[in-house]
């Protein structure tokens, strides 16, 4: 160790300049220099901070608590709001909106606050974006890896297992799976499978049976994407490598196959992303996602919609608040495909 | 290609098959049954009625007699009725085996809640609506995707094509119900010129349509986009060039009728996806479809309406992409099928 060092001061520093630029750049390294400099794509990574900070500080940001209601305060809107949108004549001017400026956007029709329900509501949409991508890679990742790796009548199995989810309608099988969900984990036997679903579900406010949900419906596309992948990586020199080294299956598997093909399943599920959330908020949007009092923005969207025409701002808020976050993990994804893989650039 | 096809059908049967038996199970493990309502029904009645639509019997005899009224097909004579129980969705007439003999397939049953009628008359009544507004938001996707895509691609990495993928992006980021109650109140409340719900006249179908299309419009203008610039990097377009044609002749008789093929192909899928996908916006926009018919279906644990619409939507599905590797063979000849 001390004779490189002393070597290392002896010699001209021109030659150690030279070495720091001989210095290889790891593919994530590179990629993340590109990520970086794609301006769209930071502003979604930037909006979707913005959203995390303010689901994790909800209590602290919400000016009241998203269960309170006020019956004095009902369809109430601040004055700034009859002003956005002109349908929306105040009382004094004739019209049949009331006035309450202590609302920042507005009450709905239980007097609850519209902001502090949006803030409370992002919490749904956020978890949704991080769990969906994780039971949909966990559950694909598995299929994939063993359909690929091992082939012959695995393969072939696996193949035909996902070929028939993807014969399912997915909305109409998902509405089958929460209604199957919702009600056999309400009155359940003490002790069953259902009464531990139904009692985690209910602490996550209606979540966790939507992640399960979910989970289970969009699992193949991921599968197919790793099989593909991991057949083609199957077949490179390095893998021959590996095994005439003798690493084992798995080894070769976790440690060789995997590593090389995560930009591809990242990708994907980024952008796959804002299906998610659209899924929980339609889901919400029915009454089979998140259960009262828990805000979703989709649930806020469906009440908000009954009285569209008179009080708007019920339902456009919540619905600009879902179009900006999905408008974010849009450009992220379109961002980490250009970043990870600069051949794909331009070609959808 | 026969075989080929005679395979895909095969298959086809196979995914109804176990589509159906999924469906089936996970139905009758939902508590609650399609009899129910808020006051209870009597004891004797429940049974009673369980007797009559053969719900006592053993799950697995239920599911046979199901898929046997479905999939065997029967030719009745003059002594056919139509009955809650004898109503089929394909008749033919067969003339030539006498009077009033016909050709008649595919039962599925009563429905069990709305007890004067059959899967089929529902199925009748609100499948065309459905239908009607899948294809009217096929067309929008079409209409809006189609030109902006060939002049983004056209006008490459200009503002042009910047400004049209950016409403492409914004298409696909849009959810149907956030841009179901921005329609809705720009065009029904501010301006008044659109209804904002409901169904019967022909302007209440432009809403829910645009609202369906507009999203799909942003697939099909990254799918011409990249097509198109595909084509354009192609040899024959070169020749066609070097030959000293003008660049409209290039573009126009070369390379647009070469570039459509992947979005001609991508049509029967998202038709289908559009009439299977449209539950959404029937709930938001009060469209009596089938989408809306199906969530109050499950709902009311109303068995035989849920599996019908399911398989009728796996099978419609299945189908169309079947049409779209036929059509594919045909357009371009370098695709063979063993």
């Amino acid at each position: 160790m001390s004779a490189v060092k002393t070597q290392g001061q002896v010699s001209p520093s021109g030659v150690a300049q030279l070495e720091t630029h001989i210095k290889g750049e790891s593919l994530w390294a590179s990629a993340m220099k590109r990520l970086f400099r794609n301006r769209l794509a930071i502003i979604g990574l930037i909006i979707i901070i913005v959203a995390i900070l303010i689901a994790i500080f909800a209590p602290v940001i919400a000016p009241r608590p998203f269960q309170q209601t006020d019956f004095r305060a009902k369809d109430t809107v601040p004055e700034w709001v009859t002003y956005v949108f002109p349908s929306m004549v105040p009382k004094e001017r004739g019209g049949y909106v009331d006035i309450d400026n202590s609302y920042a956007i507005g009450a709905d029709t239980l007097g609850r606050d519209l902001l502090s329900r949006i803030i409370y509501g992002s919490r749904v949409s956020l978890m949704v974006a991080f769990v969906g991508p994780v039971v949909a890679i966990a559950v694909g990742l598995g299929v994939g890896l063993a359909a690929g790796y091992f082939g012959g009548w695995v393969d072939t199995l696996l193949m035909r297992i996902v070929d028939i989810m993807y014969a399912f309608p997915t909305l109409l099988f998902i509405i089958l799976l929460m209604t199957f969900f919702r009600f056999s984990t309400e009155a359940p036997e003490p002790g069953s499978l259902q009464a531990i679903l139904g009692e985690l579900d209910r602490a996550w406010g209606g979540m966790f049976l939507i992640f399960i949900g979910i989970g289970l419906t969009s699992w193949m596309q991921m599968a197919r994407l790793v099989r593909g992948q991991v057949l083609s990586a199957r077949e490179k020199e390095y893998i021959e490598a590996a095994r005439s080294m003798g690493v084992r299956t798995p080894g070769l598997m976790f440690r060789h196959i995997l590593p090389n093909i995560l930009g591809p399943l990242i990708v994907a599920e980024t952008l796959t992303i804002p299906t998610y959330i659209s899924y929980e908020a339609f889901l919400s949007f029915i009454g089979l996602g998140v259960q009262q009092p828990q805000p979703s923005w989709g649930s806020m969207i469906a009440e908000g919609s009954r009285a569209i025409t008179s009080y708007p701002n019920q339902a456009i808020f919540p619905a600009l608040a879902l179009f900006f976050i999905m408008f974010a993990f849009n450009f992220l994804g379109d961002g980490l495909r250009d970043a990870l893989d600069p051949r794909m650039r331009g070609v959808d | 290609m026969a075989k080929f096809i005679v395979r895909r059908l095969l298959w086809l049967a196979v995914v109804l098959l176990v589509v159906s038996a999924i469906t089936f199970v996970l139905l009758r493990a939902v508590p609650g049954g399609p009899f129910q309502t808020e006051r209870g029904v009597p004891e004797p009645v429940l049974r009673a009625l369980e007797e009559k639509f053969n719900l006592n019997a053993p799950l697995i005899d239920q599911y046979l007699k199901y898929l046997s009224d479905i999939l065997v097909p029967t030719i009745t004579g003059p002594e056919y009725r139509r009955t809650l129980t004898t109503d089929f969705l394909i008749n033919i007439d067969l003339p030539f085996l006498g009077e009033e003999a016909a050709f008649r397939w595919m039962n599925f049953g009563p429905s069990l809640r709305v007890r004067s009628r059959t899967v089929n008359m529902i199925f009748t009544e609100n499948l065309p609506i459905s239908i009607q507004l899948g294809s009217a938001a096929l067309v929008v996707a079409i209409a809006i995707g189609v030109p902006l895509g060939i002049v983004a691609a056209l006008r490459r990495n200009t503002w042009v094509d910047y400004s049209s993928m950016g409403v492409a992006i914004i298409g696909v980021s849009v959810p149907i119900i956030v841009m179901a109650p921005i329609l809705q109140y720009i065009f029904g409340a501010v301006w008044k010129v659109l209804p904002a719900s409901g169904w019967g006249r022909p302007e209440h179908i432009i809403l829910p349509a645009f609202t369906l299309g507009f999203a799909q419009s942003a697939l099909m203008a990254r799918l011409t986009r990249a097509s198109l610039l595909q084509v354009l990097n192609e040899d024959y377009i070169r020749t066609a060039r070097a030959k000293g044609l003008s660049e409209r002749v290039v573009v126009l008789l070369h390379a647009l009728k070469n570039s459509l093929i992947p979005v001609v192909t991508v049509i029967g899928p998202l038709f289908a996806i559009l009439v299977t996908g449209t539950f959404v916006t029937e709930t938001i926009f009060a469209v009596p479809g089938m989408g809306r018919y199906f969530v109050t279906s499950v709902g009311n644990r109303d068995f035989t309406v849920v599996m019908g619409t399911i398989l009728l939507y796996a099978a419609f599905l299945v189908l169309a992409n079947l049409v779209v590797d036929i059509v594919y063979a045909w357009l371009d000849p370098r695709i063979r099928y063993t």
